[in-house]
């Protein structure tokens, strides 16, 4: 792939002030998903409007009576970011054929609508509200940030946590591993919605994320991305390891990083001699009882079980 | 004074009370419609899905999958500035009132009809108010209909009056009774609503050229503010539905007016006095006919506006009354039916304080008839204060043998 994007250094180049995804935010040091608005927002550019589920994001970046949004953004409720973009695109929609007229935007064809959710508003219970959308295609790009856990209550599991990890809700403990299940696959149910473009991303690779961003964005109909956003507090690592752990996951292909257009694999990010998952694991304090014990090991080793057989369906190793 | 007399000019058409609530929506216009079928209100999703197919109302119809999203759809639709509406009764009421009760912090226009339905469980597909009752406290405004012709107008008034205050609304009508009745209706044109309402001017927008950030996060020091500028508008509403029923009675001839468009009474000056909402009214007025005839001085007072309560209008018509016996389609465990609560505690303050009974009548469907009035009518007459609670609160329809294990 190829975009002007891979040769500009977008956050040396945007003024403060002029940026629609603005410092001052409240979120914690080294956050991922913070780092994920920031370049949805810069791909996206000033002609959009966000629809923001409750969580991290959320919280953190509208503080009544601040703001880090430079782009129009509501927030409703955590399970309904997909149903209430869907009802915004129906609105333009509706005054795009009845009353052009009606708002002053630059060029309503060009009108990004982007719903943006944590792995708990997507994968979990905002989920019927994103079914609902993509199956009825409304040309809305939702894009969820994955950092593993409902990280905004406090690190309480979520279909997306991986196995072995400890939260609050899965507890590691004498009679427990940790969590005991592997991460949903968001982008095949996406897919199997029949979404025309399907996209994971890590924010170790932030122009990879733009491109994949703005291909959504010109495509009609809904599409669905899947950025990968760790989180120091919730992992439990020293915060300026964000970015590297989030680039580790990518390459012991526990995230493996890929698109698919109308149903169809067609473009994977190879991985040569991929790493063993226990690489990334042992960075993280959410997962330090798997290495004491007997059970610990035989998680791990489930885990990469889990991990190779997915590597080995999408092609993952170069 | 008798209730809202219909403009003999007008052609009326007979159909379905869903089907003529479709068409009073198709008269008001909306950008966005968005409903989630269910029992008893389906027939006005239907008659929508089918007046958007056969181009005679052009909105964009979101055939959403499940009423939370209808309603959350509608809330992007709205806060985008458009003119929306759903439609939904008992469970699926409940599925939305999460977003709804953001709909009202949000201050977003949005139009609901509601054809009452009683809550599970044991599930009932029947009409009562517990529904309407159990979203008392979000900030939508709730209108009650008698008859459908009610129920069409409550609608486009009720776009009229959300669009001032900024604040959805409900407009009740009972499930089946009204949902599935075939009455004479006037269904105003398009042309004709115009006038009455404008297309949605709102104020903010999601319009990219002048970003705007809602549905903010706030803290202790400005969420109290929030929730006080809903009760301001609600207050402010009472003023904006009595500007709303003159000005729909000069542009449709249908009078509303009574009491600020508040309350409708029938016999509203007698010694003894009903309260109830809804449909039932029809029902009590010929009763009513029979015990005046008969010499007994009972009236009907009926409140057509349940949320802003009307406080004043209710001191007023009932402050002269010898006693009150509020018929309610609704209770509240642990305490008294909320209607009645909340007459004594609107008369808390009036210079007669006549004694209140309630009575728990017509729960999910149960057919309440003219001698059952009757008898309450009665009862109220020989209320007298002060009173137990075994004595304010009675179920007259209770089946004791049911509460004893007979009757399987």
């Amino acid at each position: 792939m190829s975009s002007d994007l891979q040769d500009q250094d977008f956050t040396d180049e945007v003024e403060h002030g002029e940026e629609l995804w603005n410092p001052g935010h409240r979120a914690c040091a080294g956050c991922g998903p913070a780092l994920a608005m920031k370049y949805i927002t810069e791909a996206a550019g000033p002609n959009t409007i966000v629809t923001n589920a409750t969580g991290c994001m959320e919280v953190v970046s509208t503080p009544f009576p601040e703001s880090s949004w430079g782009t129009s953004y509501i927030h409703n409720i955590f399970e309904n970011a997909a149903s209430v973009a869907a009802g915004v695109e129906a609105a333009y929609q509706s005054f795009d054929r009845r009353d052009p007229d009606h708002l002053d935007v630059s060029d309503e064809d060009d009108l990004n609508i982007i719903a943006i959710g944590g792995d708990g508003a997507t994968a979990d219970i905002g989920f019927r509200a994103l079914s609902g959308m993509m199956e009825r295609g409304h040309d809305v790009t939702y894009i969820m940030y994955d950092n593993e856990a409902y990280m905004n209550t406090g690190v309480q599991r979520s279909s997306q946590t991986p196995l072995g990890a400890s939260t609050t809700t899965s507890p590691a403990g004498t009679e427990s591993i940790g969590n005991d299940t592997n991460k949903k696959d968001m982008a095949s149910i996406a897919a199997d919605h029949g979404v025309e473009y399907v996209a994971t991303a890590s924010i170790s690779n932030p122009h990879d994320f733009k491109q994949k961003v703005e291909k959504a964005l010109e495509i009609d109909g809904p599409k669905f991305l899947h950025v990968y956003s760790p989180c120091p507090v919730g992992w439990s690592y020293e915060s300026s390891k964000t970015v590297e752990l989030a680039e580790l996951a990518v390459e012991t292909g526990l995230f493996p990083v890929f698109e698919m257009e109308n149903g169809e694999i067609t473009n994977v990010n190879k991985i040569s001699d991929r790493k063993p998952v226990r690489e990334w694991l042992e960075t993280q304090g959410r997962f330090k009882h798997l290495f004491e014990g007997e059970e610990g090991e035989e998680t791990i080793e489930a885990l990469q079980e889990w991990i190779d057989g997915r590597a080995e369906d999408l092609g993952l190793d170069a | 004074m008798a209730k809202a007399e219909q403009n003999p000019s007008d052609e009326q058409e007979v159909m379905k009370g869903t089907s003529a609530v479709a068409k009073g929506v198709m008269a008001a216009d909306p950008d966005v419609v968005s409903a989630y079928p269910i029992t008893p209100q389906t027939g006005v999703v239907e008659k929508l899905s089918e007046l958007v197919a056969d181009g005679q109302l052009d909105s964009e119809f979101i055939k959403v999958d499940s009423e939370f999203n209808a309603a959350s759809t509608c809330i992007g639709a709205s806060a985008a500035g458009a003119r929306a509406f759903s439609a939904t009764s008992s469970q699926g009421l409940k599925l939305m009132s999460e977003p709804l009760f953001t709909a009202a912090g949000m201050r977003l226009p949005i139009v609901m009809a509601v054809a009452n339905r009683s809550l599970s469980a044991p599930l009932s597909i029947w009409a009562d108010h517990t529904d309407a009752f159990a979203e008392r406290d979000g900030g939508m405004l709730q209108f009650h209909a008698e008859d459908v012709q009610e129920a069409i107008d409550h609608v486009l008034m009720g776009f009229r009056v959300a669009e001032q205050v900024n604040l959805p609304v409900l407009s009740n009508f009972d499930g089946f009774i009204l949902t599935h009745v075939q009455e004479p209706a006037d269904i105003p044109s398009e042309e004709e609503v115009s006038e009455f309402l404008p297309p949605r001017d709102p104020e903010f927008t999601l319009d990219p050229s002048d970003p705007k950030t809602m549905g903010a996060f706030a803290r202790p020091e400005h969420w109290t503010e929030t929730r006080y500028a809903i009760q301001e508008a609600m207050m402010e509403s009472k003023d904006v539905w009595a500007q709303t029923v003159q000005e729909f009675k000069e542009v449709f001839g249908r009078d509303y007016t009574e009491y600020n468009g508040m309350l409708d009474t029938y016999h509203g000056d007698a010694d003894y006095l009903l309260v109830a909402l809804g449909s039932i009214c029809g029902t009590i007025r010929g009763v009513i006919d029979e015990y005046r005839a008969e010499g007994v001085d009972v009236g009907l007072v009926r409140p057509r506006v349940h949320r802003p309560f009307p406080t004043e209008e209710l001191r007023e018509a009932l402050g002269d009354a010898e006693a009150v016996g509020v018929l309610t389609k609704e209770m509240s465990p642990g305490y008294e039916s909320a209607l009645a609560g909340e007459i004594k505690g609107t008369l808390y303050h009036a210079e007669n304080q006549p004694p209140i009974k309630s009575f728990v009548i017509g729960m999910a469907g149960r057919d309440v008839n003219a001698p059952e009035i009757g008898t309450m009518i009665e009862e109220t007459m020989e209320a007298s204060a002060p009173m137990t609670f075994e004595e304010q609160e009675s179920w007259p329809q209770l089946r004791e043998e049911i509460l004893n294990g007979g009757d399987q």
